[in-house]
């Protein structure tokens, strides 16, 4: 789950890493109201989850509170790289001496996680990482022992920050470190971690992911999810308990497993055609679970045809095919032509069930792709 | 001959009285599998399917003399499920279990390599050496013995290649699920080492997907030890990247983890990669 930077920057503030004082507005009054009570020059920052942001025209600097509500006013308006802005966030401007990049985020091939600092302050880390790699240090933490001291000032060191600022670069690390463990975040970032003209480090801007899988035991960090964020689609298969990504292709794909579901997805490319979807029922699916996903797979105007493809274990056929049946149903017949591919548990009373539905069926699962891209480009199969 | 399990295993299930546990205590008996205990705490003294269940690891170790463990108990029990099982003394744990945060893979992971434990999964379907022990939740049915050793990230997909595998008369020394996790216990590279030193395993298909970079490291790896083949096959050609592809570790991020690159790597190490589940079957008999 991404957070907004306001959310992410209290985060950190909360275990000890210093961010410029602001506020957050919903509209442009607000925005001038926040930016005379700071008193100074203000930053105006769109708050939503894409990066980029600087670049498309996201983040305005305002001299007056005059300024900052015109900002947040063009701001609030316009869709940013397709993305409605509800907030944006009033921050102090602060004078900048340099910039420098503090993130960690997991290293899945050393299964640890890892700390990482660059002179390169306030671009994207992949791009340094493709670019100049020798720009970022690396400090793996030791689960038990967490994020040692030394390995902190051997970053600050490593990234040439001044002596002065040594110190209190290590404990704004620790802070981080904190941050990201209580959270169980899978990144957490500061670009820039900027050094002001007074020497100070502030943490201007912040990225925090939360791990989806722990949310159970942060219920308040639940609470911030951003509805914005996913489709009304995908909401609707979370609150299903279904796995499903929206694409832009005409194949609809009602798979169970996710291997199996992206290894479906690509023989509709492997033969001519395109997903319109990742779509994983899970293991165990109940009628009421397949109904809901094919109700959303239709839902999609691009689909041309479905795919269906269930290999039956935990999964049983015939509770699949019950829910197709049921969703034919209830939407008073489908318009697009439907490939049904079951093997494995109670696959013959599946097959029975759909007898008279006029799905079309298929022994193998290249012969299911390539019916189902056959009948998405309008040849007529029995 | 096999890798990890056969007769010889003497399997405890952990969170052998939930429904998940109980339904598939009684597939793996009827598959032959000896289930020796159950553990729930709180639950000691009861009986499941003719299995005698236990209140902690320990005490059914000490009582059974079980030397592997399979965990079914829900995620935010699943870390001290694990960890119980390591310190009781089994020596192979297999986790079900899907939906484990991955800070506490993390831990549990640098524990066990501390005590030399070994982990399959989580969120995995398990593993199985045909005609002698089913560990997991894969059905029996569609395997039978042989010599292709079978290690794979997925669940169904893995079925999918085993059943082509089968439907051409190829017979399998094991099938080994590694799960579909960022962090997890057993990756390829330490399957395909047990895959290459195992005189039953003739030839090895390694089934990927997007994310991470276990199978180019696994190329590296087979260019440098293997000298059975070893076909592949990655799923995920089409996904976009930053998407989440349900499994927690089938993300393309920061322009890493895409199929291209993997199925790059593993032809450069002379690994054949099928283009679907079905050609790995055809692939694997003209080698053989």
């Amino acid at each position: 789950m991404k957070l907004h930077e306001y959310q992410s920057k209290r985060i950190f503030a909360q275990y000890g890493v210093p961010i410029p004082r602001g506020e957050v507005a919903t509209t442009p009054a607000e925005a001038r109201d926040i930016a005379v009570r700071l008193g100074t020059r203000v930053v105006v920052k769109a708050q939503v989850l894409v990066g980029g942001r600087g670049k498309a025209g996201g983040v305005v600097l305002a001299n007056t509170p005059d300024e900052a509500e015109q900002a947040a006013d063009r701001i609030l308006k316009t869709p940013l790289k397709g993305l409605p802005v509800r907030k944006v966030l009033v921050d102090e401007a602060v004078d900048i001496q340099n910039e420098v990049y503090l993130g960690l985020t997991l290293d899945r091939a050393r299964r640890r996680v890892v700390m990482m600092a660059s002179s390169a302050g306030g671009v994207d880390i992949e791009d340094v990482a493709r670019e100049t790699p020798e720009k970022i240090m690396r400090a793996e933490i030791d689960p038990f022992l967490g994020l040692r001291d030394y390995q902190a000032r051997t970053l600050a060191f490593g990234i040439g920050l001044q002596r002065g600022l040594v110190c209190s670069f290590t404990s704004i690390a620790q802070a981080l470190y904190q941050a990201y463990i209580s959270s169980d975040a899978s990144l957490a970032e500061i670009n820039p971690l900027v050094v002001t003209e007074d020497d100070e480090l502030l943490a201007v801007d912040g990225k925090m992911l939360i791990d989806d899988n722990a949310l159970f035991r942060h219920p308040d960090l639940a609470e911030l999810r951003d509805p914005e964020d996913e489709t009304p689609e995908e909401r609707e298969a979370r609150l299903h308990g279904l796995s499903y990504v929206k694409l832009d292709g005409e194949i609809g794909c009602l798979v169970n497993g996710a291997g199996l579901a992206m290894a479906t997805m690509d023989l509709t490319k492997l033969y001519g055609s395109s997903p319109a979807n990742f779509l994983d029922i899970g293991g165990g699916a109940q009628a009421d679970k397949v109904t809901a996903a094919l109700r959303i797979i239709l839902s999609d105007p691009h689909v041309k045809a479905v795919l269906v493809n269930i290999f039956g274990g935990i999964t049983r056929c015939d509770e699949v095919a019950r829910g197709i049946l049921e969703a034919i149903n209830s939407l008073g017949g489908i318009s697009v032509p439907m490939v049904v591919r079951l093997v494995g548990t109670n696959e013959e009373q599946g097959r029975q069930i759909l007898a008279d539905a006029h799905v079309i069926t298929a022994g193998s699962l290249p012969e299911a792709a390539q019916k189902a891209v056959a009948a998405a480009h309008g040849e007529v199969l029995a | 001959m096999s890798i990890l399990v056969n007769k010889e295993t003497r399997l405890l299930v952990q969170g052998i009285t939930g429904r998940e546990g109980r339904f598939h205590t009684q597939q793996m008996i009827e598959y032959g599998t000896n289930i020796v205990a159950g553990v729930t705490p709180g639950r000691g003294g009861e009986w499941v399917e003719g299995v005698p269940v236990f209140d902690m690891v320990q005490e059914a170790v000490g009582a059974t003399g079980a030397n592997t463990s399979i965990v079914y108990v829900p995620a935010r029990f699943a870390l001290d499920a694990i960890l119980e099982a390591a310190d009781a003394g089994i020596q192979l744990i297999v986790c079900i279990t899907e939906g484990i945060p991955v800070l506490d893979m993390v831990r549990v992971k640098a524990y066990l390599d501390q005590r030399g434990t070994r982990l399959i999964g989580p969120n995995c379907p398990g593993l199985i050496t045909p005609g002698e022990a089913k560990v997991g939740i894969m059905p029996g049915r569609i395997h039978t013995p042989g010599s292709v050793g079978v290690v794979s990230r997925s669940g169904t997909l893995t079925y999918e290649v085993v059943y082509a595998l089968t439907e051409r008369g190829l017979g399998q020394s094991t099938a080994v699920g590694v799960g579909g996790d960022p962090v997890i216990g057993t990756d390829f590279i330490d399957v395909l080492r047990l895959f290459e030193e195992d005189p039953s395993t003739e030839q090895v298909v390694l089934i990927g997907e997007i994310g991470g970079t276990d199978e180019e490291r696994a190329a590296k790896f087979i260019a440098e030890y293997m000298s059975k083949p070893v076909t592949a096959f990655i799923a995920g050609q089409t996904a976009p990247p930053g998407k989440r592809m349900g499994h927690a570790g089938a993300i393309i991020s920061g322009g890493t983890g895409t199929a291209a690159e993997k199925i790059q790597a593993l032809e450069a190490a002379g690994v054949r990669v099928a283009r679907h589940p079905v050609e790995v079957a055809e692939i694997v008999a003209s080698r053989g």
